[in-house]
């Protein structure tokens, strides 16, 4: 299975120093991998850019891109994608130096913005000054490493992109303490994996794979009491997902313990996003948009019946 | 004779007189001083402020460097040593040089193919740089392709062995037809060769894992050896090629002619980024889904034919630059075209357009960089991409960058210095 990621972003997707390739995104892929060959090894990472990625899953070059690519009309109409659902809820903000005593993006009138070209955050900021009646100047950048050092050097007052880009990119600061990202939210920036359109079967798989691990977390199905489980339960339901009871597994095609085996790779989505993003990571995410909707949260996956 | 001056003439001395030392200001250091930096107020002026430049640099430098960290596991643990201190978080180099220079994905129990790989082309491009060197080296030269690609991609050795006897065959057939004319033996060098890779191509599959290293696939490759493959095989393409289509723009024959004037001209229009994007994005378009045209072979072929192009052109100047009788010489002489040109030609030809070829060359090879646009993981791509992205090292970039910056500048400094070089071997106006 080929499976298309970034060529590097904190916490979503990056080779350790073995060659190992890690993240959130990553996760993702090997759930997928786990779930349809039986082996979370079973992938080869394309790492894509911003400017290939659409073209090599088109290509079928990838068979899924799992590269915080957030979900359009137009990318998922016009350019034939089906996206598979929604892994991280984003959304563009601002970060500042604590120096410059701004505590509102609407106090930014005049300010030099830090912004990368060619990106919807480059006209989402254009609308958001615009409504607001206040004026910016743009600095242009091409990529989020490019950004890091000029906004340190004070080349900009101000540096906008994703929220979790923001945060990656603060922890990464020699004085995080010093800079504060502001509390609006500009756009919304839903990422997911997405497939071609042409072969719905396998949009299913993955579809329904990472409904899975989102269920898991709300279920308290872990990587850790999946085996206990897996035993047998109470809960029809955990019994459905694990396929000790129905045939789910059976309609997608697979294996019945699919979803067991793309649970027990990285754990569920809440452990994937502790462990490659979440609070105790140098990162720092806290789950905000992305807690289960019980918790206030957005997710919400479709009932496994 | 001294004799009768002295007399004649008294106050005339006869002995010499001992040498003596010139006066202090004008020896040694104090004079080399006055010469060279203290030259009028004008040139003072400008060495005073030089040395403050060199003090304001290295005052920032020094203490960087040699107060840099070089063996902690993360940026984070870097900054806590440091504790505010001024230094380098060279960190990064001894934890990841391996990716640096090899990619990420190589295997690393198998680094030692890369390095011999590394050092066998030092000898097999010793005859080719150095012509005081015995040419029964250039046998090494030959081979080298064929070895190099064995130990780099690994697999069986009998794939390269088969494509070397493909050239053997194609050689033996052009010596035997070569007599009849040059173009007839070119035909039975192809027909021949063709003959022998496709049988060979039986045999390869065939012999399997005959004296097999592990293979590694070219997506795998990274790093600076990325930019050495790229670099050494597509400047050794397109210096032949590039001689070829100079020669098909000079031709008499029109279809030729026009072939490679519009070759020429076609991509020197065209930004070589541009043709990597075509190389990487639009060529999948036209392959069947599923089959993947190895992305090493087709980026080659786009930066071979982006710079045999300008090669060709350099080479052209030196072709226009060679004074009409030269050709003249070498027709009364009875030689035929193929022998005029490789004997009188192309060697004065090639001697004029030394400086233009090389700066070609160190173009070139910088320019490979522009692969991590593509999601090649060459040495800036994994600078960029995976090193840059990874929660320990997020936020490193002057160790990064620098090393980066001193390994290509020993490239093309060396490059550079050994075209002077050349250069100065083949001068003939020294009279």
């Amino acid at each position: 299975m080929n499976c298309g990621v970034t060529t590097g972003l904190v916490g979503f997707a990056a080779p350790d120093a073995n060659g190992n390739w890690d993240g959130f995104d990553v996760g993702v892929c090997r759930a997928v991998a786990a779930a349809v060959l039986g082996d979370p090894t079973a992938v080869e990472f394309v790492p894509t850019t911003g400017k290939t990625r659409f073209t090599a899953l088109a290509s079928g070059e990838i068979d899924l891109l799992a590269r915080n690519t957030t979900w359009t009309f137009s990318r998922d109409v016009d350019l034939k994608f089906e996206f598979v659902g929604i892994n991280y809820y984003d959304g563009q903000g601002f970060m500042v130096p604590k120096d410059l005593g701004v505590s509102s993006a609407k106090e930014l009138d005049g300010a030099t913005v830090c912004i990368q070209t060619g990106t919807t955050t480059e006209l989402n900021l254009a609308d958001f000054f615009r409504k607001n009646n206040i004026s910016y100047e743009p600095v242009p950048i091409e990529t989020n490493a490019e950004a890091q050092p000029l906004y340190l050097e004070g080349a900009c007052d101000v540096y906008t992109t994703d929220a979790s880009g923001l945060a990656a990119t603060r922890a990464a600061f020699e004085n995080p303490g010093d800079h504060v990202v502001l509390p609006e939210i500009i756009s919304k920036e839903p990422l997911g994996p997405l497939v071609r359109h042409g072969d719905n079967d396998w949009a299913d798989v993955s579809r329904w794979v990472l409904n899975a691990l989102i269920a898991a977390e709300e279920l308290g199905v872990t990587s850790a009491n999946i085996d206990e489980l897996m035993a047998g339960t109470d809960n029809p339901e955990i019994n459905r997902l694990l396929g000790t009871e129905g045939n789910l597994g059976e309609m997608l095609g697979l294996e019945a313990d699919w979803a067991a085996n793309a649970i027990k790779v990285g754990g569920n989505y809440g452990e994937l996003f502790e462990k490659n993003i979440g609070e105790n990571t140098p990162i720092g995410l806290s789950r905000g948009l992305n807690a289960q909707w019980t918790d206030g949260g957005l997710l919400y996956s479709p009932p496994f019946r | 004779m001294s004799d009768t001056h002295a007399q004649t003439v008294a106050y005339v001395r006869d002995t010499m007189l001992p040498q003596q030392t010139p006066p202090a200001s004008q020896t040694g250091v104090v004079h080399w001083m006055r010469e060279n930096l203290f030259k009028g107020w004008f040139n003072t002026i400008l060495t005073l402020l030089a040395v403050l430049v060199i003090y304001r640099l290295l005052s920032g430098a020094l203490p960087w460097f040699l107060g840099g960290i070089w063996t902690t596991d993360s940026l984070a643990e870097c900054r806590d040593i440091l504790q505010g201190a001024t230094g380098g978080c060279f960190s990064v180099l001894t934890e990841r040089w391996n990716q640096l220079l090899f990619g990420f994905k190589y295997p690393p129990d198998q680094y030692w193919r890369l390095i011999l790989a590394f050092v066998l082309l030092g000898g097999a491009a010793a005859p080719v740089l150095f012509n005081h060197l015995p040419r029964k080296m250039l046998y090494i030269t030959m081979l080298y392709p064929f070895v190099a690609f064995w130990l780099i991609w690994g697999g069986t050795i009998i794939a390269p062995l088969m494509a070397l006897a493909g050239f053997v065959a194609g050689y033996m057939a052009f010596k035997k037809v070569e007599y009849q004319s040059f173009a007839m033996g070119a035909l039975a060098f192809v027909v021949a060769a063709a003959v022998a890779w496709f049988i060979g191509g039986f045999i390869a599959n065939a012999a399997g894992g005959f004296l097999a290293l592990e293979p590694v696939a070219s997506r795998d490759m990274g790093g600076f050896m990325l930019n050495m493959i790229l670099g050494v095989v597509c400047v050794s393409l397109s210096l032949p090629i590039g001689i070829v289509l100079a020669l098909g723009r000079q031709s008499d024959m029109p279809i030729i002619k026009w072939i490679c004037v519009l070759f020429i001209e076609f991509i020197r229009g065209v930004p070589l980024i541009t043709l990597l994007f075509v190389a990487n994005v639009v060529l999948a378009y036209f392959l069947p889904p599923g089959t993947s045209f190895d992305l090493i072979i087709r980026v080659i072929i786009m930066i071979t034919a982006f710079s045999s192009a300008y090669i060709a052109e350099v080479i052209r100047g030196g072709l226009a630059a060679l004074p009409r009788g030269q050709y003249e010489a070498a027709d009364s002489l009875g030689l035929d075209y193929a022998q005029a040109t490789r004997l009188i030609i192309m060697p004065q030809a090639l001697k004029i357009s030394i400086p233009g070829i090389v700066n070609v060359a160190v173009g070139l090879f910088k320019d490979t960089t522009l692969v991590s646009v593509i999601s090649m993981f060459d040495l800036v791509g994994m600078i960029r991409g995976p090193i840059l992205a990874s929660t320990e090292w997020n936020g490193v970039y002057w160790e990064l960058w620098g090393f980066a910056v001193f390994l290509f500048f020993i490239v093309c400094y060396s490059i550079s210095q050994y075209s002077q070089w050349l250069e100065r071997q083949l001068q003939t106006d020294h009279h």
